[in-house]
């Protein structure tokens, strides 16, 4: 077995017993990752760092001295800051800024002696669901069924694709309306988006920042629980993240869930949902049944509105946001004509840095703030936000534990086949994630089954806030129940 | 609410977007679909809701009114484009 394939507990335990070196280890995922150019998963590489990194993890397992990650070797999405590490978002805005300071996340892994093996693609600032906005083009699905070439998903396609192809053992990602969840059941591994304000997002670059919450991206539920504990934690450099204590994750899962009552929310039926995805969903429930679970029927009303709730809320806080991006303190700045004033340098910048998708975005969030229209899209959406996170209230307040639903709909769709016409068809992708963001829900996606192509589909659980280890338990016992093996065929 | 030509106009000359006249009507269409998605919308009652400004209910740290860093000139003007003699350059604001 090549060491890249491991998982994190299995190398985190070869690795505390000397069977393997980090630098072996690091090695090995390097090896991998060069190897990948197809994918373009990985968009700044950084072996020189991985192999420092990878030797003072070995003086410290060496020294007895191992935390969780000592070792281990990650990739970082693009959108964290990592100090003297291009660090762009996906976009040519920022295209050959490299932050003087380092994220908390990054921090955080980094104390704990996670290894960074490099930056991964993804949409452009986080805005999308195929990585098809990136300002690198797009990573590849390392599944690959017949002739099509896939995304795997967005805005964390980089870091899925890397994590389902071997490149590295774990991979962070952020999530604000699905991004974590989303990519993760396209290519057949977990992802958890944590409570918001469980992890801090000073030095992630922004994109909608009440929604936004960064997590790991894994290939198990086990590797995710110790990713997560690693990442977590109050910091005084995000105002809202929350001074709580972080809980062993992994210590929470038993696989015991009996007792436990799971809602079926029955406004994610919705028309349109291909069969196979229905079917799984039930199989999921049946399974979670056979574990000693009660599965009731839940009403969740708002639902429904929760996409274009978040498609007013998220493009007004992101042209907020952007609006930093002016050609004045990193990154680009658009060359100009004589005569040429500040204004037509703001403009400009903006107007060849930002690509498409980010520029509508911005422009629908401009107008849905400007004066005028603010009570009837923006004040609207918040009192929508608000019903829809009453509804999550209510069902927990009788007795729910977790809530499981679809984490897409669909299996990954081809490269270049949606949304050219019509952006809101590309939208519709996040309908069963964006409504957790809303209410600062804990959401995982575990790989649940094949569909008839031969394509991985997911399904997500929806936990109480502040309750990711029951949580992962909950996902831990989808998982074993499951007992998904399938991996892609190397092609690439 | 149909986006017309004039307004996509002005909604990207406030978000500081260049948009070449040409791009116009599609950029325009574009914004009346992505705002038409939105009209659903106006179905919910939401009489008597505030407006929600806290996804998790905290009120916010405090601390002490001091400088907490500084003296880092070097490293704020490391990625501009553009830095001379210790600022930021634009191009000409004034006359």
């Amino acid at each position: 077995m090549n060491a890249n394939t491991m998982t994190i507990a299995q190398a985190r335990d070869a690795l505390r017993a000397r069977e393997i070196s980090a630098v072996d280890l690091t090695m090995s995922c390097l090896t991998a990752i060069d190897a990948s150019d197809a994918l373009n998963a990985f968009v700044h590489r950084t072996p020189e760092i991985a192999l420092d990194q990878a030797r003072a993890a070995d003086a410290r397992l060496a020294a007895g001295d191992a935390p969780g990650l000592c070792g281990i070797p990650l990739g970082i999405k693009d959108v964290f800051c990592t100090k003297g590490v291009a660090s762009q978002a996906g976009s040519n805005i920022l295209r050959g800024f490299k932050p003087e300071y380092e994220s908390t996340v990054t921090t955080k892994l980094f104390a704990d002696g996670a290894v960074m093996l490099g930056k991964l693609n993804m949409d452009e600032f986080a805005m999308g669901s195929s990585n098809e906005s990136s300002c690198y083009g797009p990573a590849v699905n390392p599944w690959k069924v017949d002739e099509v070439l896939r995304t795997p998903g967005g805005s964390s396609g980089g870091s899925a694709a890397a994590v389902a192809a071997d490149l590295c053992l774990g991979a962070t990602g952020t999530d604000t309306g699905g991004s974590i969840r989303q990519p993760a059941a396209f290519t057949g591994i977990t992802g958890i988006k944590p409570t918001y304000g469980r992890v801090s997002r000073w030095g992630v670059i922004a994109y909608a920042s009440s929604l936004d919450q960064a997590g790991p991206m894994t290939k198990t539920v086990r590797d995710a629980a110790i990713m997560l504990r690693s990442m977590s934690g109050h910091d005084p450099m995000d105002s809202t993240s929350a001074d709580l204590a972080v809980p062993d994750f992994e210590a929470a899962l038993t696989g015991d869930i009996r007792g436990q009552k799971i809602g079926i929310p029955r406004e994610y039926r919705i028309d349109g949902i291909p069969a196979e995805i229905a079917k799984l969903w039930s199989d999921g429930a049946d399974m979670l049944r056979g574990a000693g679970a009660q599965i009731v029927d839940i009403s969740l009303p708002h639902a429904k509105y929760a996409l274009p709730t978040y498609y007013v809320i998220a493009p007004a806080e992101a042209s907020s946001n952007l609006a930093r991006y002016d050609g004045v303190r990193y990154g680009h700045r658009a060359s100009l004509a004589a005569g040429d004033g500040i204004t037509e340098m703001y403009e400009k910048t903006r107007a060849s840095g930002f690509g498409p998708e980010v520029q509508r975005r911005i422009m629908v969030g401009t107008y849905v703030l400007s004066a005028g229209f603010y009570d009837a899209y923006y004040n609207r959406a918040r009192r929508v936000r608000a019903l829809i996170k009453r509804d999550f209230e209510l069902a927990f307040a009788d007795g729910i534990d977790t809530i499981l639903a679809p984490a897409t709909p669909s299996s990954a769709f081809g490269l270049g086949e949606m949304g050219a016409s019509d952006p809101v068809e590309m939208y519709l992708n996040d309908v069963f994630t964006v409504t957790l963001n809303l209410a600062g829900l804990p959401g995982v996606a575990v790989p649940v089954g094949l569909d008839k192509k031969g394509l991985p589909m997911g399904l997500q659980l929806i936990g109480q806030p502040w309750a990711e280890g029951a949580l992962l338990n909950h996902a831990y016992a989808l998982e074993r129940a499951a007992g998904f093996v399938s991996k892609p065929h190397k092609w690439w | 609410m149909s986006i017309d030509i004039d307004t996509a106009r002005k909604v990207a000359k406030l978000a500081r977007i260049r948009v070449e006249e040409p791009d116009l009507p599609k950029l325009a269409e574009q914004l009346s679909g992505i705002l038409g998605f939105m009209e659903q919308l106006n179905e919910v009652d939401v009489t008597g809701v505030e407006p929600m400004v806290s996804v998790t209910p905290m009120r916010l740290k405090r601390r002490a009114d001091v400088v907490t860093d500084g003296d880092i000139q070097a490293q704020i003007l490391k990625n501009a484009p553009d830095a001379r003699e210790g600022f930021f350059a634009v191009p000409k604001v004034v006359e």
